[in-house]
């Protein structure tokens, strides 16, 4: 789907011991990276997209007519500032923009996936990039950077590879997928599953697509990313393109038209098999459950510096949620800072302009930098 | 906690600062609760080695620390403490905040179960001039460390050191050091009777541990 990014292979032998126990081989990760890699690697910043994001997490350099979807945060000059760091971001496994996943070809049987791909797990996910951060030569990541599902894999990245984070900034997310959260996607996947062109997760191979399921399980999902008063405020009662109500089920208001269109833009750029997949790993996940039913074990005699950040309005993944988080690394001691940045966008905010959340994320790079000793060389050109 | 602009009662903060930052011994594990914009954590930092942490009720001023490298996580003095494991630090300072918190006596408490000592710094109440402004003009004090009218104040729970020392009595804290400062910021006399600081002490800093 996504032809441009560049891609690493992993062949057979080389595969991946999922957790559901199926072995994954070959596969393949699709990437892009921003910057520069100083002469020491201890710039590179690794970014974990979220549930429908994807590796182009910032603006193309090479072509102004593609934006990346973190492009408030991550570009030359930025909070995350690519002129100074080595951004790296990678298509997740299970993903549908490069990396293998649902609609890639089984290379047992020559024909697409489907529903034949094993069922993954955000560990999973996170297993995958490190060996393919592994083949970047990298051996340290100067951060790992998530909003929502990109903050599960942070956590799990901290938890799993101590000694290769030296910080980390999980984002409007959680430790473990709430049951709120379970049920929404799973009129998520029911929406898709309920559509008669889904064929059974075959309709790549039958030549359709399930549309409308895939724009509801999208719509639905829509609104649990945003708040009431964002709602409110958009689009408050507005009627569209019309002056009164029709009398029918045709879009009357402002916000049945967004959702709609929302919808249907999504379907565009995203494979309804990968929608099922992505959201089982994020409603598996569970890291206490992972670690003796205690959050902080998994994050025991850990020297990673923290950053944790959730807002107001998000009751998506709620602030309590990442209080948990930051309960669990103080009671490890560990180097941990917490802000809840005030903000009526749910949990979209993460994605848009926030400048606290922006000036918090470069204070803290900054000082971590300083702290740990890092050189950070300015962009040939872009230098004093 | 208390905002104020007069000159003279930030150098007093800051040499109570000072004062705080000798009690703490070398590369000490220090949380400070209500650190505002971090200064006494980056003092501690700078001239101690302490590890130093804090808890501060402003998203701006978290950030704020944060930029200057401080592990700062908003919280609530009165809500959040009990999430920390006991003996955490070897510090839990309480620098002017006491006053502002809901529950003084549980504040301290759980500064002692959090820390091996706690070190509180507050306005002494008892100071002549709070004295002669209730006395003379029969209303509330209002002085240059204690800025805001009666209505607007959130100094909800201010205190004498006489009473200061009723409360380490109850929590069980043994009083390890305690330092009045007076108008000009300069420590008195450690001979000076308890009346005589609560009378012309200004401020006062607390060294306590658990008894």
């Amino acid at each position: 789907m996504e032809p441009n990014s560049k891609i690493v292979r992993f062949e057979h032998g080389d595969g991946l011991l999922l957790d559901s126990g199926v072995r994954l081989e070959p596969f393949e990760i699709a990437y892009e990276t921003y910057g520069t890699l100083n002469q020491d690697r201890s710039n590179a910043i690794l970014i974990c997209h979220a549930l429908t994001g994807d590796q182009h997490v910032a603006d193309d350099p090479e072509d102004s007519e593609k934006s990346g979807w973190w492009s408030n945060l991550v570009g030359p000059g930025k909070a995350l500032d690519s002129d100074k760091y080595f951004v790296i971001c990678s298509n997740v496994l299970g993903g549908c923009m490069g990396s293998t996943g649902p609609s890639s070809i089984n290379p047992e049987t020559g024909k697409i996936y489907g529903l034949d791909f094993p069922v993954i797990t955000i560990s999973d996910m996170v297993r995958a990039q490190a060996m393919f951060i592994d083949r970047l030569g990298i051996e340290r990541l100067f951060s790992v950077v998530g909003g929502s599902m990109g903050g599960m894999q942070v956590l799990e990245w901290a938890a799993r590879y101590p000694e290769r984070v030296l910080t980390a900034i999980p984002i409007a997310t959680s430790h473990r997928h709430s049951s709120q959260n379970i049920a929404f996607h799973e009129v998520g996947r029911q929406a898709v599953m309920a559509d008669p062109d889904w064929r059974q997760g075959r309709y790549l191979d039958e030549g359709c697509n399930p549309r409308s399921g895939l724009a509801v399980a999208r719509m639905a999902a829509h609104i649990t990313y945003l708040s009431d008063e964002a709602l409110h405020q958009k689009f408050g009662r507005s009627l569209q393109d019309r002056d009164s109500l029709t009398f029918g089920f045709d879009a009357d208001f402002q916000v049945e038209s967004y959702l709609r269109y929302q919808g249907y833009r999504f379907v565009d750029r995203f494979d309804a098999n990968s929608y099922l997949y992505i959201t089982r790993a994020m409603d598996y996940f569970d890291m206490p459950k992972d670690h003796g039913g205690i959050l902080a074990n998994a994050f025991k005699d850990t020297k990673s510096r923290f950053c944790v950040i959730s807002f107001t309005s998000d009751w998506l993944y709620p602030t309590r949620e990442s209080r948990e988080i930051v309960k669990a690394l103080n009671a490890v001691a560990a180097n941990v800072s917490f802000v809840e940045i005030n903000s009526e966008k749910g949990h979209d905010a993460f994605l848009l302009d926030e400048p606290e959340m922006f000036s918090t994320v470069s204070g803290f790079l900054d000082a971590s930098a300083d702290a740990l000793g890092i050189t950070l060389e300015q962009a040939q050109g872009k230098g004093v | 906690m208390i905002v104020t602009e007069t000159v003279e009662h930030k150098n007093r903060i800051s040499i109570a600062h000072l004062v705080i930052s000798e009690m703490v011994r070398e590369n000490a594990r220090v949380i400070d609760i209500g650190c505002g914009d971090g200064s006494l954590l980056k003092l501690l930092k700078d001239t101690k080695g302490a590890d130093a942490r804090g808890i501060e009720i402003s998203p701006e001023r978290v950030s704020l620390c944060m930029a200057q490298g401080l592990s700062v996580i908003q919280g609530d003095a009165d809500r959040d403490l009990v999430d920390y494991p006991a003996a955490s630090f070897d510090y839990a300072i309480l620098s002017e905040t006491i006053q502002a918190v809901q529950s003084p006596e549980l504040v301290l408490r759980q500064l002692l179960r959090i820390a091996e000592r706690a070190i509180v710094s507050f306005p002494n109440f008892g100071h002549w001039q709070v004295r002669m402004q209730l006395l003379l003009n029969g209303r509330m004090p209002v002085t240059d460390n204690m800025p805001n009218a009666w209505y607007e104040t959130p100094n909800i729970h201010l205190c004498t050191i006489k009473d200061f020392e009723d409360l380490c009595d109850r929590v069980d804290a043994k009083v390890e050091k305690a330092v009045a400062l007076n108008s000009k910021g300069r420590r008195l006399g450690i001979n000076f009777p308890i009346a005589v600081q609560n009378l012309i002490g200004k401020q006062a800093v607390f060294v306590l541990r658990r008894r």
